[in-house]
């Protein structure tokens, strides 16, 4: 047997290394195999563990098949915790190793921007296509100069009420309290039967924000102008916002929300305890899929007792916050152009629809195409999800939602802002307090 | 007359030949400096290396993913203006102290106790140890439904014995959170005092304890002026570990309260957690873990200085 000794080995490395830049015949008989674009590319796709485990099992499946027969590519989706995610993702970016594709939430794509490839050949032909983007996953997703992640979805979020409780004080489906006095005037009826309202004033990073900032936004408060340098919190709107806030939450709320966590709302609902909460459709989704599990208290299918409906509105308008989901291709990944033709691929109609109506109206798509699917035509209980997103506005208004922004919602200012005036901490204080922690965010 | 034979002693072959690396450890100097080599090099990379990049960290303006400049003592200027910094501080202070303390009394009571002898001793002293073998994570989830404002088990507890005729909102209240969230520490850390110091006390030779009860010591004298003394080289080892453990904690407030309400359980570690990932910002994050080094150095040296005096005397 022939011994490699050292000087040998560097030299083949060092010709195979030339040979295989040089992409000629001679690199790869000296390496002894193909190049890496003649093998088939495997592209890793690291996101959360769905809400929906039916639409992880499409990926890893039909879509993950579909993939290697159309565009020869082998598909491997990695599923996390959704708390462990960003974690993992800054690993990535920082080291330049890992998955081919990140599934950021919220605006975290645009905390990796620099580290993000250019995809607004992707996003423009797909928004084109798909009848426009709405302004949720544009805000996440566009840097104000290109794309920076492909936007992958919306989770809608609205109040998801009881029919039964709320028409036994005279309200319901078809009489919803439009504004916030008239929701709090049934929320006081409520909360007299022991079937209070429930939403999180603790550090919860969906729910939290999601009721929070667009009560804000409904009554023309707002962080920051749209120069985005501009702090805007101590404003009269603001202010009012916090002093209608603490009797409203003393006269109809849960006072235990003061400590849940994004499940929180979701078990007091379908443990009977509340009568009204903002949610994505998960709560009655989950109760649909199990009419025998989850029971009202007369011993029926609590989700034939439960309908949805638009946050009401304030002097400022009528808001909602939903979480917006996209696709980050890193820089790192040597399977750039693979990860492109992947994603250009699983958004367009014929593929996305199968996972689209696998998620059963929990997500709501990132375009406006999606309002016209069929699916929205199968349980009437979940068409106001269908438009809901049209109303969404996202953390940072009225400027951009960057890396402030993220660092707001971060450090759960706005929300600790109502929960310190809850706490009893004098509205003007509270708002001061919110206002200078806004202000070291973004001028500091 | 008889002659013995006596063959001629051989003379030694050559020696072998020693090679140099044979020679070079021969010499003291040498043997030593290879033999702590690999426990160098794992507290360089591990320990040493971790450090010194959070230092480096600390003084750019580092991002994810974004190179960071030389900004000097900038980051450690903000954080000092931050709020929320300074209410971490005090809370990581207030936590680590009551929750040391409580675990120390419990532990050393719990010790005590189990250097008796009674059946079923050693079934005692290992179910002793569980909540400190199971996972953190796992343990603290169950506390996490223990004081769920709706569906709490002491809650319900309470009403039925009829101690309580309103629910305590154990997570949401910002003095009680604080308080459970201790509660939980104390919990899990009392085993690790408990077994450290009962391996302590049986250090003791129990004729000490009896030349004292020969002398009329009552049981609390010959605590006071027998066990404790020994003991205390111990304790302050435990102690110490407790202390440094207690500082940088992070799963159990994480997965608990995640800090709130309103900063309420907001501690250093969580803090540093929120900055440097949840915002993307590694050097204020490393700002943040590194501000713990000074006063725990402090501590530190205070308990180690203890420790010799008590082992001197």
């Amino acid at each position: 047997m022939r011994v490699t000794t050292r000087r040998r080995f560097l030299r083949l490395s060092g010709l195979g290394a030339v040979a295989a830049g040089s992409g000629g015949l001679a690199g790869i008989f000296v390496l002894g195999r193909a190049p890496a674009f003649a093998q088939g590319t495997t592209l890793h796709w690291l996101k959360f563990v769905d809400f929906v485990p039916v639409s992880d099992q499409l990926l890893r499946g039909k879509i993950a098949d579909e993939a290697q027969k159309a565009l020869g590519i082998k598909l491997q989706v990695e599923t996390i915790n959704g708390d462990g995610v960003q974690a993992r993702i800054s690993s990535a970016i920082q080291s330049k190793t890992g998955p081919d594709i990140l599934m950021a939430v919220n605006n975290w794509a645009q905390l990796y921007a620099d580290s993000a490839v250019d995809v607004s050949d992707i996003a423009e032909e797909i928004g084109k296509a798909q009848g426009g983007y709405y302004q949720t996953a544009r805000d996440v997703a566009f840097d104000g100069t290109k794309w920076i992640a492909v936007p992958y979805t919306i989770l809608g979020a609205l109040l998801v009420n009881r029919v039964s409780w709320f028409k036994d004080v005279g309200s319901g489906p078809d009489k919803f309290p439009q504004t916030w006095e008239e929701y709090r005037a049934i929320g006081k009826l409520l909360k007299a039967k022991d079937r209070p309202y429930g939403q999180t004033l603790a550090h919860a990073f969906g729910d939290g924000p999601a009721f929070w900032y667009p009560y804000l936004w409904s009554w023309g408060g707002k962080e920051v102008e749209v120069d985005g340098k501009t702090v805007a919190l101590n404003s009269k709107e603001t202010l009012e916002s916090v002093k209608f806030a603490v009797p409203f939450w003393n006269d109809c709320y849960d006072a235990g929300a003061l400590s849940w966590d994004d499940a929180g709302n979701n078990r007091a609902f379908l443990a009977n305890t509340i009568s009204s909460t903002n949610n994505g459709a998960s709560i009655y989704l989950l109760a649909r899929s199990k009419p025998d599990t989850y029971l009202s208290e007369q011993g029926t299918p609590i989700y034939k007792d439960m309908f949805h409906a638009m946050l009401p509105k304030g002097p400022g308008g009528q808001f909602s916050y939903h979480v917006p989901f996209s696709n980050i291709i890193p820089a790192y990944t040597p399977n750039q152009k693979a990860a492109k033709d992947f994603l250009r691929w699983f958004q367009s109609k014929p593929i996305y629809s199968q996972w689209f109506t696998s998620q059963q109206g929990f997500s709501v798509g990132s375009t406006k195409m999606w309002e016209q699917d069929p699916l929205w035509k199968i349980d009437p209980v979940m068409v106001p999800f269908r438009t809901a997103a049209e109303s969404g506005r996202y953390a940072g208004y009225a400027g951009p939602a960057g890396r402030a922004a993220a660092e707001a919602i971060s450090k759960f200012i706005i929300v600790d802002m109502y929960t310190k005036a809850v706490q009893g901490m004098a509205p003007e204080d509270a708002v001061k307090w919110a206002h200078e922690e806004m202000v070291k965010i973004y001028n500091g | 007359m008889t002659f013995t034979t006596v063959a001629a002693p051989r003379s030694y072959a050559r020696t072998p030949r020693r090679g140099p690396v044979t020679r070079l450890l021969e010499d003291e100097r040498w043997l030593a400096i290879v033999l702590l080599l690999p426990t160098v090099v794992l507290l360089g990379l591990f320990i040493a290396y971790p450090f010194i990049k959070g230092i480096m960290l600390s003084v750019t303006d580092t991002k994810v993913g974004v190179p960071g400049h030389f900004v000097g003592l900038q980051n450690f200027v903000n954080v000092w203006h931050d709020g929320i910094f300074r209410v971490a501080v005090w809370n990581t202070c207030i936590y680590t102290a009551i929750a040391t303390i409580f675990k120390l009394a419990l532990g050393l009571w719990l010790a005590v106790l189990l250097n008796n002898n009674f059946k079923g001793k050693a079934f005692t002293r290992a179910f002793i140890l569980l909540p400190f073998i199971i996972p953190t994570v796992l343990s603290t989830l169950a506390w996490k439904w223990m004081f769920d404002p709706t569906f709490s088990v002491i809650n319900w507890g309470l009403y039925r014995l009829g101690i309580i005729d309103h629910r305590i909102n154990w997570l949401g209240d910002p003095d009680l959170a604080l308080i459970s969230v201790i509660i939980v520490n104390v919990w899990r850390g009392v085993p690790f005092f408990a077994i450290s110091l009962l391996a302590g006390l049986q250090t003791i030779s129990p004729e000490l304890h009896e030349a004292a009860a020969i002398d009329g010591a009552r049981a609390w004298q010959r605590f006071r002026h027998v066990t404790w003394p020994l003991l205390l080289p111990v304790t302050l080892v435990v102690m110490l570990f407790s202390v440094i453990q207690t500082f940088a904690d992070f799963q159990l407030v994480y997965v608990l309260t995640g800090g709130g309400p309103a900063n309420a359980t907001q501690l250093f570690s969580t803090y540093a957690y929120q900055i440097g990932i949840g915002t993307g910002l590694l050097s204020q994050g490393a700002t943040i873990s590194l501000a713990v080094f000074p006063v725990l150095l402090v501590v530190v040296i205070v308990q180690l200085f203890y420790i010799r005096k008590a082992e001197t005397h």
